[in-house]
């Protein structure tokens, strides 16, 4: 009893939140190394691209709900999810034509498209703060437990509880479809095999008759779909906040890059890498390990490796270690 | 030796890489006639490559003239001499390396919109071990086979003319062997075949048509066998 209702308490703290979490981060990971590998450069804006993509479907789903439009148990942001995507793809293909064409015409090299993307950053930044504010944001609707604590505790007697979120729930399916599409896309169509033999030799590709400009318009396409999912199930688990977007960028360029920059796969395994690690080392065991260790041996502390403030060095401390030790990451990615 | 009714003919060409660079090629000539194989050979340095690049628009001519079965192409890009029937085989990085072999014959047929189908199984029967490798990652193959794969994407558009540059640059002497045959089992489909090749007597062997090249010069010209009998030529690049 005393086991199971450890493994309740770990997965209600640790296992599910880690799971979601990563499912966040891996969506957003898979648009940074998208960039890379394809326009190869590292895109800064890439947060902030999440937040104006949010940003859209907060504003619909606002306007849905004051219209009485909702979709029963599930949040009315699924059904402004298409506007958001929609209006990020509009606002990166204006990106694109107005700024890094340019620099991709002049060939410039990777390092000065990562500055000229950090500009980007702080326009895109301003542009979500000027619309819609910078405070919190909360547009989650609906069902808010698949399973409640009390469900859960009526249902198996235990003494301890679990809890399933409805927007956890939505987070991992969701991630799943977008995940599959992207590879069925990437690995079977003409135009997905043509970005990835892009990424692999662009003289090359441009000598088998690929078009550079429809394998970068593709991508954008792609990358503006994700970081608006990405960016709406995170919004949708917590709040939406912009700060709180662009501060995202740090855990997901960390998944990228441990996962190995470029590649999608190692992408989404980064992901859930930095996940895990920044939530179980911020987790106060105690409670778990009162169920595992017998009574005299019961910690009198917390348990808590480091304080939950801290949990963006998890994701540094992972990002040097990876670097020192394997720069392409865990599956071969470009080196850096 | 005449080049009238050449297939492809670089004629009288003259430059260099890049809108300023120096002139690399002088009044080079280079033609291959249909269904035949010409190899252009010299000593390091001597502009080989640079003269078959030249025939594929990769560098700027400032004299000179290229003509793909009596059409002037001089001022085509190589995407679009691709599409006009030339194939072209770098020497590096001539496959997608994290893409199956399959996939690389998929990109090579990239600008065909028909059904490609036929040509893959004419690959596969030409290169045999394609076809066992087919799903695995061209990357992981050996030398000579990346070398078969590099040359089966460039076929997959059925061009007219292939360029190979270097083909068994860095392969082992059998393969090397191996791959001559294969090359003379695909001109004998009708294509004409331009190599570049470091490896001269062999290459000069199975060659209908040899260019000495020396200092971005035509030095001699003639069929193989002619080339490999002549005292100068065995002298100087054949080491007597």
């Amino acid at each position: 009893m005393d086991f199971l209702n450890a493994l309740v308490v770990l997965s209600n703290f640790v296992l599910i939140p880690a799971v979601a979490y990563g499912s966040q981060l891996a969506l957003g990971a898979l648009g940074v190394t998208l960039i890379y590998g394809i326009l190869r450069f590292s895109n800064f804006a890439h947060g902030d691209t999440m937040a104006f993509g949010t940003m859209i479907v907060v504003l619909v789903t606002y306007l849905f709900q004051s219209w009485g439009i909702s979709l029963g148990p599930l949040p009315t942001a699924l059904l402004a999810l298409p506007f958001g995507i929609l209006g990020c793809m509009l606002l990166v293909l204006f990106t694109d034509r107005a700024v890094y064409r340019f620099y991709r015409q002049q060939k410039a090299k990777p390092v000065v498209l990562v500055i000229v993307s950090m500009g980007v950053m702080f326009i895109m930044n301003g542009l979500v703060r000027f619309i819609i504010g910078p405070n919190d944001q909360r547009f989650a609707d609906g069902e808010r437990f698949i399973i409640s604590v009390r469900e859960f505790k009526q249902l198996t007697g235990l003494s301890e509880g679990l809890a399933i979120r409805t927007t956890q729930g939505i987070t991992v399916v969701t991630a799943l479809v977008v995940v599959t599409l992207l590879f069925w896309f990437l690995n079977r169509t003409r135009t997905g095999k043509s970005m990835r033999a892009y990424s692999d030799n662009e003289d090359l590709a441009l000598l088998s008759g690929i078009n550079p400009e429809r394998v970068v318009l593709y991508t954008w396409l792609i990358v503006a779909a994700l970081a608006t999912v990405a960016g709406t199930l995170y919004g949708l688990d917590k709040t939406f906040k912009p700060f709180t977007y662009f501060q995202l960028l740090l855990p997901i360029f960390a998944a990228a890059i441990v996962g190995g920059l470029g590649n999608p796969l190692g992408a989404i395994a980064g992901g859930f890498v930095i996940a895990f690690s920044e939530v179980t080392i911020t987790y106060a065991w105690k409670k778990v390990l009162k169920y595992l260790l017998p009574e005299n041996l019961e910690p009198s502390s917390l348990m808590q490796l480091i304080s939950t403030d801290y949990k963006f060095a998890v994701s540094f401390a992972i990002l040097v270690i990876v670097l020192l030790f394997k720069p392409t990451g865990l599956f071969k990615g470009k080196s850096v | 030796m005449s080049t009238e009714n050449a297939f492809l003919i670089g004629d009288g060409m003259t430059g260099g890489y890049g809108k300023s660079g120096p002139d690399i090629l002088h009044d080079c000539t280079i033609a291959v006639n249909k269904g035949e194989i010409a190899v252009i050979v010299g000593p390091n340095g001597a502009g080989k490559s640079t003269a078959m690049k030249a025939t594929f628009g990769m560098l700027n001519l400032r004299q000179g003239s290229v003509r793909l079965d009596g059409r002037d192409i001089t001022d085509l890009t190589p995407q679009a001499r691709v599409a006009a029937g030339m194939g072209f085989v770098p020497q590096t990085s001539n496959i997608f390396t994290s893409m199956t072999v399959e996939e690389n014959l998929e990109m090579g047929a990239f600008i065909r919109r028909d059904d490609f189908r036929d040509t893959i199984a004419q690959i596969y029967d030409l290169f045999p071990i394609l076809k066992e490798k087919r799903n695995q990652a061209a990357g992981e193959l050996s030398g000579g086979q990346r070398q078969q794969v590099a040359v089966g994407r460039a076929l997959m558009t059925q061009p007219k003319v292939l360029l190979l540059d270097e083909p068994t640059a860095g392969v082992s002497p059998i393969v090397m062997d191996e791959l001559f045959d294969r090359i003379i089992e695909v001109a004998r489909t009708g294509i004409s075949i331009l190599m570049v090749e470091q490896n001269a007597r062999q290459a000069l062997e199975i060659a209908d048509k040899g260019y000495v090249l020396v200092t971005g010069r035509n030095a001699h010209t003639g069929t193989g066998k002619d080339l490999l009998a002549d005292p100068e030529v065995r002298q100087s690049f054949l080491g007597g």
